[in-house]
């Protein structure tokens, strides 16, 4: 599949596409921004527990409740836990919970929007049907409905997360695969004796790939706060994980009686984050898209 | 107008529909045995196979879910294992405190949202409209219950304006005779002003939680619509008529720029219903978002369900309320009913 775009796409194209997106980083300070911070979160993602000062799991009594100094620059909770090394360490848990339930939806969202927007008929309306239920709910009141239901893992909370995100996907995939219904190339894939399911596969969904990786972007940063929000409610994630919603939630009991860091740092790198992916999704449309700029 | 509605409650029916198939699901996708998970971890085999017979779960799908919607439809949501009362019972005693608290938030943020919304939009490039921007980006990224805890650490540990974020009332203080279930209400029926003071203080940091976290699509939303009407002919007209920039904006252009934002509304309902159970949790407010959350810690599965129907079926009725509104804002919606 992937040669088959390589093969349609001049090799100009895709670099003007990187001249393009080197112009929307560098013009753009905010995405360039988010684009820096966003390296940052993946390098914590991928190196964070090798090079943490302290044992993010290792109690020590002693040094239990301490405010940020220069030995502990986020404090220690309650347990004297080092606060630095457990956010930078639930970086990875809060990434991956987050790419993965967005892949697992690109994945049955955009194929099932691909197909009711390409065939129409009894797909579309079994695909919109199933769409509409799930929004007949309050979206995260039905991710701890499914969560609890489904069993308190953290792959629960991955498919629940992506469940929830299914109707988004679905309908920007259908509303793009219908308009290329009978688009040219569509129509010389069939004459040239393509298969339906092929053209579909092969020539209709790598054409709305822009979209869809922007809808991406767009959605992780509510896939991290709604995984983080059911790990606040004590769904998924256990103690002693280090994941920056429980740790919101272990350092809440601690905010009335003014030991704050407890809280703060988990609850500030989770807001980063979200904040990170939606000026990254924003920066992207507009690499994609230039017309809906804002 | 009454056609109208009547074809939009006809509309919601098929939601209703599959909100009651998904949450029967929900309850028989339970891991493991619900027979054994209702009989409790002490149980013997027989009395296993006594609660399979007594829930029906002997009996093939179709007939079970017969059942349950007939035991719905008699308003029975089952019993609550830890406590033992019926669940329909807590949640109707748990529900005017969710619902005086998500709608005075709602209430609250579109009293910010809209103005700051429509000055972004009549004065684009403006520090208001930067300010839109900013509020309209950052309050999608804070997480509900971070700026919850933020708010409590101020206000109640620093400032010591807020009560302790501990319920609805102070402890010195008793709940108003029970008329609609709304503190602020039942108060000011009951003449007592002391007790409306006390409510209203513990309700601010909550409602302002849940504002906060509302604003964002309605300011984002009102500006862009507001932007868009501004632009239109009949604006472009109303102007060049000489008419006073007042009542362009706001009988012109307003009434118009009206109808996406109730759109959102929805939208915006899905968010607030849920980090309604969040907010509930970081104050200790005595809702049916916490009511779930115990059930959820104490894995009670009963409380949960009737609790993910009720907010669902409270969704299905505000869209519908929200399309009744849009018929009366829209006269042209009614027309074609």
């Amino acid at each position: 599949m992937t040669d088959i775009v390589a093969t349609h796409r001049p090799s100009s194209g895709i670099a003007a596409t990187l001249r393009h997106a080197r112009y929307v980083v560098s013009e753009n300070r905010v995405t360039g921004f988010a684009f820096g911070l966003f390296l940052v979160i993946v390098l914590a993602a991928l190196i964070g527990p090798y090079v943490v000062p302290y044992d993010p799991l290792a109690s020590n009594t002693t040094a239990a409740l301490k405010p940020p100094s220069m030995q502990h620059w986020f404090g220690t909770d309650q347990l004297g836990r080092d606060v630095f090394a457990r956010v930078i360490v639930a970086t990875r848990l809060d990434f991956v919970i987050a790419v993965t339930s967005v892949a697992l939806v690109f994945l049955m969202g955009g194929l099932a929007g691909v197909a009711a927007g390409f065939f129409g008929g009894w797909t579309d309306r079994v695909v919109g049907r199933v769409a509409d239920t799930i929004m007949a709910f309050p979206l995260f009141v039905l991710a701890m409905g499914i969560v609890a239901a489904m069993g308190n893992t953290v792959q629960n909370i991955v498919i629940a997360t992506a469940i929830v995100n299914f109707p988004l996907y679905a309908r920007v995939a259908r509303a793009e695969a219908n308009v290329r219904r009978e688009a040219g190339f569509v129509l010389a894939a069939r004459l040239s004796g393509n298969s339906e399911v092929r053209i579909v596969l092969a020539h209709v969904l790598p054409n709305i790939m822009p979209i869809m990786i922007v809808q991406m972007s767009l959605t992780m940063g509510y896939a991290i706060l709604n995984a983080a929000g059911l790990s606040f409610i004590g769904l998924g994630v256990r103690p002693p994980t280090a994941e920056w919603g429980i740790m919101v939630a272990e350092g809440a009991a601690f905010m009335v009686s003014g030991e704050w860091w407890i809280a703060f740092f988990p609850g500030a790198a989770l807001m980063l984050a979200v904040f990170c992916f939606n000026l990254l999704g924003d920066g992207l449309r507009d690499i994609v898209d230039p017309q809906r700029r804002t | 107008m009454l056609g109208m509605v009547f074809k939009r409650l006809l509309v919601a029916v098929p939601s209703l529909i599959g909100v009651v198939i998904v949450t029967f699901l929900l309850t028989r996708a339970l891991p493991g045995d619900p027979a054994a998970y209702f009989a409790g971890p002490a149980a013997t085999k027989e009395a296993i196979e006594q609660i399979r017979v007594k829930l029906g779960l002997d009996q093939p799908l179709v007939v079970q879910f017969a059942r349950y919607v007939k035991d719905l439809a008699r308003g029975d949501l089952g019993n609550s294992l830890t406590t033992g009362q019926p669940v329909v019972q807590e949640i109707k005693t748990r529900l005017p405190a969710s619902a005086e608290l998500t709608l005075l938030g709602l209430i609250v943020s579109m009293s910010i949202a809209v103005p700051l919304g429509i000055m972004a939009a009549t004065r684009p490039g403006s520090l208001v409209d930067h300010a839109c921007r900013v509020v309209a980006t950052a309050g999608v990224s804070l997480p509900v219950f971070f700026t919850g805890l933020i708010l409590v650490y101020v206000f109640y540990y620093q400032l010591g304006w807020a009560p302790a974020p501990l319920g609805r009332l102070d402890i010195f203080f008793s709940p108003p005779p029970h008329i609609t279930g709304f503190y602020l209400i039942d108060s000011l029926i009951a003449g007592n002003g002391e007790l409306f003071v006390a409510s209203l203080k513990q309700l601010i940091l909550p409602t302002l939680t849940l504002a906060i976290f509302s604003l964002a699509p309605i300011a984002r939303m009102t500006r862009a619509s507001m932007l868009a009407v501004l632009a239109s002919d009949f604006v472009r007209t109303a102007r060049a008529s000489g008419l006073a920039p007042f009542t362009v904006i706001v009988v012109y252009a307003f009434r118009n720029a009206m109808l996406p934002v109730v759109t959102t509304l929805g939208m915006v309902f899905s968010f607030l219903l849920g980090a309604n159970v969040l907010v509930e949790k970081v104050f200790a407010w005595p809702g049916i978002g916490s009511f779930a959350v115990e059930a959820l810690i104490a894995s009670d599965f009963a409380p949960l369900q009737g609790f993910v129907l009720t907010m669902a079926i409270m969704y299905v009725a505000l869209n519908l309320l929200i399309d009744v509104l849009y018929g009366l804002i829209d006269p042209r919606v009614r027309l074609e009913a």
